[in-house]
């Protein structure tokens, strides 16, 4: 079971002066239980690419296959396509809609027709797996919660569809440095227990290199570079040229390596870094 | 008058009577002319809210507040209190109104009855500033987001104001997107505006000439970038980051190096070590 994108191009606008290719030979398989982080600055395609894994958008050119579902071939799969693969829009929480918070989350499984019993359980599951107390959250109305509660909420709606991959498109955009680490902490909740397979899309490398098993990072609609974030992360000179932030820490090893400084470049963590550079300013002094 | 452009005198608000909490909580601020101050604070640590007092879309439960030396509560001074200091948003697309960049920035002096060749000139002197001018013809909607706050901040400095606040500018922008913005905004300190900057971002906020921590609706911490980020504990506690380049300073300076806690950029850092 896996999503396999095969050669993939989409172009915007064919045939308008404003043509653009926004993606171009993708090739890409998400396996289950991967946690893949997807990076690349604004307008790097980042977000075609998962409109395309779970069928909003028809590529201009290749073929997305979806647990062997090849998207697009057969209209009428379109909505099993959108259902095993679920897509948490970025700022979901303006979708939100309705009075109460277990109305809004059981708004998908009540169209699946889904009995009432089945579908109560699945909000009353999905609630809990982002970390809220079903009973003391149902009735609330959605209005009135925290942005990174709106946004748990959110979440819940699409897991409440039970899909066997969930693509988050910048999870935490807006939210603060709390309510980021809540989201995160609920996604790699849901990723280890709930064994959900993960795509988090985000420009923010420092997130993604805490969370993530492979990186791929997108630039002009291509994949510049794929690999562990450790692999990705000792390039900072590279992610920079391309218009991405690299973690601080990232910089200073950089930087000190410029300078001779005789550390490894892989490293992401202050605690990392302090061992590094302790053991080189030792060697050098005793 | 002093040389004071904001006020701040021990204002209390809350957004109704039930409420029990006041979301600012006896503050008190001053602002001086040309200063570059960012204000950060957790979600609801009341730093929105006090920028919308600031811009007189709130006003005070209790205390003053003076732009410009006007009160905020007189509503006679409204506009002028909001040309004095304009206010950029989070959200870009909600802010920029018209479908041409150069008409959006027109938007706010010719609703002040400004000249139009006056009006062009303001229009044009902003563009610059803001470095958008070759933009001008373009609809805003085809814009990136970086370029869009450019245009609101644009707009803002077409009304003349002395000060700007910006509440969490860059929030929703790529690196590059909160690049521009950050730029622009040094550029605009360098020509003497005053500016109050929101953010939730500490490499943003180091670029500052002060740094306010906002915490529960009141003021915890205050002074340079220096010295308020040395205080790694306390930032901590209150929900938010510091700057990994400090931290990493004082965890060598734990084991012996001799290395200052204030300091608060890579350079500094990278300086010392390699000495």
């Amino acid at each position: 079971m896996s999503i396999k994108a095969e050669n993939i191009k989409y172009i915007y606008s064919e045939g308008t002066p404003f043509m653009t290719v926004a993606l171009d030979e993708i090739n890409l398989e998400i396996k289950e239980g991967d946690f893949l982080g997807v990076i690349g600055h604004t307008g790097s395609g980042k977000s075609t690419l998962i409109q395309l894994l779970n069928g909003l958008e028809k590529p201009s050119d290749g073929k997305i296959i979806v647990n062997d579902i090849v998207v697009g071939e057969d209209k009428k799969k379109l909505s099993k396509i959108r259902q095993t693969v679920g897509l948490v829009f970025q700022y979901p929480e303006y979708q939100l809609f309705e009075e109460t918070v277990a109305k809004d989350v059981a708004f998908g499984p009540m169209n699946l027709n889904l009995s009432e019993e089945e579908t109560e359980k699945r909000v009353k599951e999905a609630l809990e797996l982002v970390g809220f107390n079903y009973k003391s959250i149902k009735d609330e109305s959605p209005f009135d919660l925290s942005g990174g509660q709106k946004r748990r909420v959110a979440i819940a709606g699409v897991l409440a569809m039970k899909p066997d991959y969930l693509i988050l498109d910048e999870p935490t955009a807006g939210l603060d440095p709390a309510g980021r680490n809540e989201i995160f902490e609920q996604i790699k909740k849901l990723h280890k227990k709930a064994n959900v397979t993960v795509v988090l899309v985000s420009h923010s490398m420092e997130d993604i290199a805490k969370l993530v098993n492979r990186v791929i990072v997108l630039y002009k609609g291509k994949i510049h570079m794929q690999g562990t974030p450790k692999e990705i992360y000792s390039q900072s000179e590279e992610l920079k040229k391309i218009g991405l932030g690299v973690p601080q820490v990232a910089e200073i090893v950089n930087e000190l390596r410029k300078r001779g400084f005789n550390i490894r470049p892989d490293i992401l963590t202050v605690e990392e870094a302090k061992e590094e550079i302790l053991k080189e300013v030792r060697r050098n002094y005793v | 008058m002093d040389d004071y452009i904001i006020k701040i005198e021990n204002v209390k608000f809350k957004y109704s009577k039930e409420d029990t909490d006041y979301a600012v909580d006896g503050c008190s601020l001053n602002i001086k002319k040309g200063e570059f101050t960012a204000i950060i604070g957790h979600n609801g640590s009341g730093k929105s809210t006090l920028a919308k007092l600031i811009n007189s879309i709130l006003l005070p439960t209790e205390g003053k507040i003076y732009v410009k030396g006007m009160d905020t509560a007189d509503d006679s001074k409204l506009w002028d209190i909001r040309q004095a200091a304009g206010m950029v948003f989070q959200n870009p697309d909600n802010q920029l109104v018209a479908t041409i960049v150069e008409e959006d920035i027109a938007f706010g002096p010719e609703n002040q009855g400004v000249e139009s060749s006056e009006i062009r000139r303001r229009v044009d002197d902003a563009l610059n500033a803001v470095g958008m001018y070759e933009y001008r013809k373009r609809p805003p909607h085809l814009l990136s987001g970086g370029q869009k706050q450019r245009i609101a901040i644009a707009g803002v400095l077409a009304l003349n104001s002395d000060c700007i606040i910006l509440d969490e500018p860059t929030a929703m922008l790529d690196p590059s997107g909160r690049k521009e913005v950050m730029d622009t905004l040094k550029k605009l300190d360098a020509q003497g505006k005053t500016i109050l900057l929101i953010t939730h971002y500490m490499d943003e906020a180091v670029l500052a000439d002060r740094v306010v921590i906002m915490d529960k609706g009141n003021i915890k911490l205050d002074g340079t970038p220096k010295d308020v980020f040395k205080n790694i504990e306390a930032i901590k506690k209150f929900g938010l980051d510091v700057p990994q380049v400090t931290e990493l300073a004082q965890e060598l300076a734990k084991e012996g190096l001799n290395i200052p806690p204030d300091i608060i950029n890579v350079k500094d850092l990278v300086d010392l070590l390699c000495q």
